[in-house]
């Protein structure tokens, strides 16, 4: 049943992440990344992540990606234009990424010790977490919803109207 | 039906499927030619590391690694405010969504 799960949603994950590649229209990318992070909430479920789960759901699938699609929308982007893009691109970043994934896929088959992923390995409650995060990692927390503070300031100053484009320039 | 409830799966699967899904992102940042599919690709690398921290945390038998993809979460989640609302000023001064034609650092 793991397996069976398992091969199922690895396979929409790589699916939509090659679809997102694919498409041309954003609008079609953001969807098939919709597919991926739904899929990737399924695989924390089965790795005992009951809270990440939820969170991949209602943050990345939710949050993130509808601000994403709101933004296409709202920018109206069309079919993107294929170009061959920069030849240090070509030269440099396709041989790095097939090194890059060539090394740490030898790495990972060869190491020795990693264990097995079964369905009756049980989960991680969120108590169990919450329990960590609020009491040994408190100040990270609180210093996260800080950040959270000024990125909501930083986007309104960033995306709001300038006053000055209405007012002609004073 | 028992035997397909007994089946398990090996964790550097999905290690691998994580490496796979960040190797995707890279090449898509590098062969998209639009501002938001670029970004996109970006979460989609976040994504992959993240799945490698929650199989990490499963071996372990350890909370914090899940605890650090919660913070990954929420970073991402400012990054993402932010990113975008870059991308809504600079296609306002600019009206293109095209990276080849967004590559002066002046208004």
């Amino acid at each position: 049943m793991h397996l069976i799960l398992f091969i199922v949603f690895a396979g929409f994950c790589l699916a939509g992440a090659i679809n997102l590649l694919l498409q041309s229209h954003p609008i079609n990318s953001a969807l098939s990344l919709i597919v991926v992070m739904v899929s990737l909430a399924v695989l924390y479920l089965l790795l005992g992540a009951e809270f990440l789960a939820a969170a991949q759901v209602i943050v990345y699938a939710g949050a993130i990606m509808v601000l994403f699609t709101f933004v296409i929308m709202l920018l109206n982007a069309s079919r993107e234009e294929r170009t061959l893009g920069s030849r240090a691109a070509l030269r440099v970043g396709f041989p790095a990424v097939v090194a890059i994934l060539a090394i740490i896929a030898t790495v990972i088959l060869h190491t020795q010790g990693l264990g097995v992923a079964r369905l009756s390995d049980g989960i991680t409650s969120t108590e169990e977490l919450s329990a960590v995060l609020f009491t040994k990692l408190l100040l990270p927390f609180e210093v996260t919803s800080v950040l959270i503070l000024i990125a909501i300031l930083g986007a309104v100053a960033l995306a709001g109207h300038d006053e000055r484009e209405r007012t002609g320039g004073k | 039906m028992n035997a397909f409830f007994s089946q398990e799966v090996p964790l550097s699967w999905y290690l691998l499927l994580s490496a796979i899904l960040f190797s995707l992102g890279v090449v898509g940042f590098l062969i998209k030619r639009n501002l938001i599919t670029v970004f996109m690709s970006i979460e989609l690398m976040l994504n992959g590391v993240n799945l490698s921290f929650v199989t990490f945390a499963h071996q372990w038998h350890a909370v914090k690694g899940q605890i650090f993809v919660f913070f990954v979460m929420m970073v991402a989640a400012a990054e993402a405010a932010v990113g975008l609302a870059i991308i809504i000023a600079v296609f306002r001064a600019r009206a293109t969504l095209a990276v080849d034609r967004i590559d002066r650092m002046k208004l």
